[in-house]
Parts: C-alpha cells; sequence; structure tokens
C-alpha cells in the first residue's frame, strides 16, 4: 500500500513542478469556460423553453468542468507509462515486486490530483466573483455537495479505469495515438464534455446515459448543478460502481494478457 | 543458485522490406518470421559467483538477462533462481534481485534523485535504517553526494549510470544483473564500478552476472564467462584459459575475443 502511496506521491511532486503548463492551463479554461457559458447563454436568450437545464446549472456546470478539467476528461494522457511502453523502459517497471496495474492506476490519479488541485482554485474563485448570471453558484445543499465529492471521486476512477485500456492497447500497437484521438473524441462527446447529455436528443441521451462515458464527469457536474436530484443521484452513483468494476476487472484480465507475450526489443 | 536449462525464445517478427511500395504491401498482407533468440541455453551460476556473458551484439544476452529477471517468458525450458521461477513468481522474484539495464532508466525523470530512491525504497519496503545505511554507502562508492538532489534529467550518462546502479542495490538484492552497466562511462567512472561491483561481491557475497562488450569489465571482475552467439552458449570457461589458447601470446583480450567470433563464424 505505501508502495501505492508513495507512486501517488512522486506524481504529484512531478506535476507541481510544471508551473507554466498550470498558468496556461488556467488560462485556457477560463477562456473555454467564458466562451462556452456566452455561447449557451445566446441559446437561451433565443429560447428559453426549448432549454434542457436551468440556466444556473449550466453555468455551474460549465466552470466547475473547467475547474476540475484534469481529473475528467479522457485525453489527459500520462505520457510516461506510454513512453515506457514504447520506448522499453517498462522491463525496469516488471522486475518491481508490485503490481503493474495498480501502479499504474495510482500514477494516474496522483497525476490528475496533482493537476486538478494545481488549477482549480484560481478558476473557482473566477466563477464564484463574476456576476449572475454568469457566476457559479453553490449546491443546493450540504449533502448534495457530498454527493458530489463521492461522485467526483468514483468518476475519477472511471475515468482512470478506461484510460488504462487505452494505454494496455499501447502494448500491441506500440503507438496508440490514433486510437487516443479517436476514443478521446468520443469519450468527450460522450461524457458531456462538449454539450452537457440533456441537450441531447431522448433517445440519444438515454443510450448515452447508460454508456460508461456517461458515469464520467456527467453525473458529478450535474449533482453538483443539482439539475439531478433525489433517487437518481443514487441510480447514478450505482451505475459508476458497476461501471468501475467492469472497467477495472476488464483493465485487470486485458494486462495480464498482454504481459504474457511481453516482448521488451533491442538492448 | 541460478540455472537454466535447455531454455528456447523465439520471436514473431514482421518482416518488412524497405522502400514506398513495398510499405504499401506491408498494409494488406504481412508476412512474419519467426526468430530465433536462445536455443538450447543452459547453465548454472553458484551463489557468490561472478559470470561475464559476452557475445556480439544481436547474440540474446539481453533476452537471457530479461528471462532471467522475469520480464520475458521463455517458450521452454526450465529456469530457477534460489528455487523460484521468475515468470511464474514475477513478484516474489523481483523482490530477491537486482537489475541495472544499461540501455534503459529507472529513474524518474523529473524529480530529484533521492524523490526516485525515496520510491524504490516504499517500492522495496526497506525498512528506514537499513535503507539510510545502504544508501550512505552507496553514497560514499560511488561518489553520488553531489549529484543526489539534482533531477535526472540533468545528469550526464556516467552520473546517470551511477545513480542507476545505486537505484539497483538499495534493496539490497542477493543476485544481481547488470546488462551493459559500464557503457558510455568515462574512465573514472568505470573504476569507480567495477571496484564498486568487486566489493560488493566480496563483501556480501551477492552472485553478479553482467553482459558488457568491455572486456576489461571481464578482466578486472570475472573468472569464469560465458559466451553466447546467435542463441546458443558456445563457450563456458575462464578468460586464463581462452588465453592460453590465443596462438599469439601478446594479443590483448579484445583480440582473442574478436578472433573467437571469426572462430564461430558470429
Amino acid at each position: 500500500m505505501k508502495a501505492y502511496l508513495s507512486v501517488f506521491r512522486m506524481r504529484f511532486i512531478g506535476a507541481l513542478q510544471y508551473r507554466a503548463a498550470a498558468f496556461g492551463g488556467i488560462a485556457t479554461q477560463l477562456a473555454w469556460g467564458g466562451m462556452e457559458i456566452l455561447a449557451l447563454a445566446a441559446f437561451y436568450r433565443a429560447n428559453p423553453s426549448a432549454f434542457p437545464m436551468e440556466f444556473s446549472h449550466a453555468v455551474s456546470y460549465v466552470w466547475m468542468q473547467q475547474a476540475f478539467l484534469t481529473l475528467f476528461v479522457v485525453w489527459s494522457w500520462e505520457a510516461d507509462i506510454l513512453s515506457s511502453i514504447s520506448e522499453g523502459s517498462i522491463a525496469y517497471d516488471l522486475v518491481r515486486p508490485v503490481d503493474l496495474y495498480g501502479r499504474w492506476l495510482c500514477q494516474i490519479i496522483g497525476s490528475r490530483l496533482a493537476k486538478a488541485l494545481l488549477r482549480c482554485s484560481p478558476i473557482l474563485i473566477a466563477a464564484f466573483i463574476l456576476p449572475e448570471p454568469y457566476g457559479m453558484s453553490l449546491p443546493p445543499g450540504a449533502g448534495t455537495l457530498l454527493l458530489f465529492f463521492l461522485s467526483a471521486f468514483l468518476s475519477l476512477g472511471v475515468v482512470a479505469a478506461f484510460s488504462m485500456l487505452i494505454y494496455i492497447s499501447n502494448f500491441y500497437t506500440l503507438s496508440a495515438a490514433g486510437i487516443r484521438l479517436m476514443v478521446a473524441s468520443l469519450a468527450d462527446f460522450l461524457s458531456g464534455a462538449i454539450v452537457p447529455l440533456p441537450f441531447f436528443p431522448d433517445k440519444i441521451r438515454a443510450a448515452a446515459e447508460l454508456l460508461p462515458f456517461a458515469s464520467m464527469q456527467n453525473m458529478p457536474l450535474r449533482i453538483y448543478s443539482g439539475n439531478i436530484v433525489g433517487p437518481d443521484i443514487f441510480k447514478g452513483i450505482a451505475l459508476q460502481i458497476l461501471w468501475l468494476l467492469i472497467l477495472f476487472f476488464a483493465g485487470r484480465a486485458a494486462m495480464g494478457r498482454a504481459l504474457g507475450k511481453v516482448v521488451v526489443q533491442g538492448g | 543458485m541460478i540455472a537454466l536449462k535447455n531454455i528456447t525464445k523465439t520471436f514473431r517478427v514482421a518482416k518488412r522490406q524497405a522502400g514506398f511500395g513495398r510499405a504499401v504491401k506491408a498494409l494488406f498482407s504481412r508476412e512474419y518470421e519467426t526468430v530465433r533468440a536462445l536455443t538450447d541455453v543452459s547453465f548454472t551460476v553458484s551463489d557468490g559467483e561472478m559470470v561475464g556473458y559476452i557475445g556480439p551484439n544481436g547474440a540474446g544476452k539481453s533476452t537471457t538477462v530479461k528471462i532471467m529477471c522475469g520480464v520475458l517468458t521463455p517458450d521452454s525450458g526450465a529456469c530457477e533462481i534460489d528455487g523460484r521461477v521468475p515468470w511464474k513468481n514475477r513478484i516474489a522474484h523481483a523482490r530477491e534481485i537486482g537489475v541495472v539495464f544499461g540501455q534503459r532508466s529507472q529513474l524518474w525523470w523529473d524529480v530529484p534523485v533521492t524523490d526516485s530512491f525515496a520510491l524504490i525504497r516504499d517500492i522495496y519496503k526497506v525498512d528506514g535504517k537499513k535503507y539510510q545505511k545502504n544508501l550512505d554507502e552507496l553514497t560514499e562508492l560511488l561518489d553520488l553526494s553531489e549529484i543526489l538532489k539534482t533531477p535526472a534529467r540533468n545528469l550526464s550518462l556516467g552520473q546517470r549510470m551511477r545513480c542507476e546502479i545505486a537505484a539497483s542495490l538499495l534493496h539490497a538484492p542477493k543476485t544481481l544483473f547488470l546488462d551493459e552497466p559500464t557503457i558510455g562511462l568515462d574512465a573514472v567512472s568505470k573504476l569507480a564500478v567495477r571496484q564498486f561491483i568487486k566489493r560488493l561481491n566480496a563483501e556480501n557475497g551477492t552472485t553478479v552476472l553482467l553482459t558488457t562488450h568491455d572486456m576489461q569489465d571481464i578482466e578486472a571482475l570475472t573468472e569464469r564467462m560465458m559466451l553466447i552467439g546467435k542463441g546458443r552458449i558456445l563457450l563456458d570457461g575462464s578468460l586464463a584459459e581462452l588465453k592460453t589458447r590465443s596462438p599469439d601470446p601478446a594479443a590483448s583480450s579484445e583480440e582473442i575475443v574478436a578472433a573467437l567470433y571469426k572462430e564461430y563464424g558470429i
């Protein structure tokens, strides 16, 4: 266990070193969040009755999404893992007395958490200072906030376990750039990173809500904003747990298979 | 004790020919060929022994080392190291061995070396006191005090390699595999590394198997050397024995080995 914590800590220290990346990220996320909200405001003004979320919910959704972007987006890849597979330093990972799946999972989660903690506060402060209706509000109650944290944690787990499958595919393809790009776009779209799921046509939305992608940022952000309430929250969280377990065990099985035929080329 | 018996390993590689037309053709139909990396490799190394493992590029040295470390699974044959089958008990095995892959890095690129060491300490569950003692010793012997606080990316090759070797020894393994540990080192570092390995073997009785292209490594360190070529063990004996076989008594060990490669057509 200490080994996993240590990997986590290591990633944390590593991510903290990249100040310029963090400033860049903060600026990007502020600008992106601002544009997204202005676009949503234009839609809302055009026809408030056709707007599927309350406007204040949509605003909170966008700001929380931007503040914690690196927790939830699939495309925040861990470059060290990709290069260890394609360049062969995985040979070292395999002579360590730890389970490689667990190690990588900790590394992914540590990296994402560090990046998010480093970047979230300026965005959150800005989002709370902004005047109505463009500013963010607190969730309806302390209970909702707690459920948001639970759901956000599960969401991070689902994202990490899902991305593990892509890392493992790197064992077979050596460069997973193509798969990564496709999967990232698909996941962005279906997890509500581009447009929140309530904006989807009903039938597509109903199907999308069952997919693992909906267990990513969609759930915590909609819980926080107050778009999902009551028993639906618990249904959503149960679905998140289910997907987390499925992805976790699928990933472990795939890793076992891949390691059985690993080939470390050269030298 | 290390015991390998009839280890065979093949790789299936996609055959590729140069040129645009061939590359397009390979999109649709791929030909594979099977490359025999190791054929019937058998040897034993006793506890506390130091063995040099030499052979030309691509002979199968690294493949053998990777099998003994549990990274690769052989196609057939048996391998036991202190009673463990490396690829079956990978995690238990990893705890007892130390490995340096001269061509790879185990240090985290963007954090100071000490942080990488601390991570390795936690991974191997080395207790605090023992870790400090090992670290102090390694720092002194490999002259690391100046570079421990530097991120690995800022180190020169020789500095990095000394850190790599230290990293592999923090948990005081009983068996040490060194895959080209002196690659790219300057004279001072080379001597330091050799002296260090010698001392480790003499004082702790660590079993050491090292691959190298530098015959002086072999001369300085090992009594026994094994020669591998095209995946087969061709010779297993001492360097002194080889010297007596050479027609030219003044030949350097480099020349003797080059003559051997020629003799075996490898």
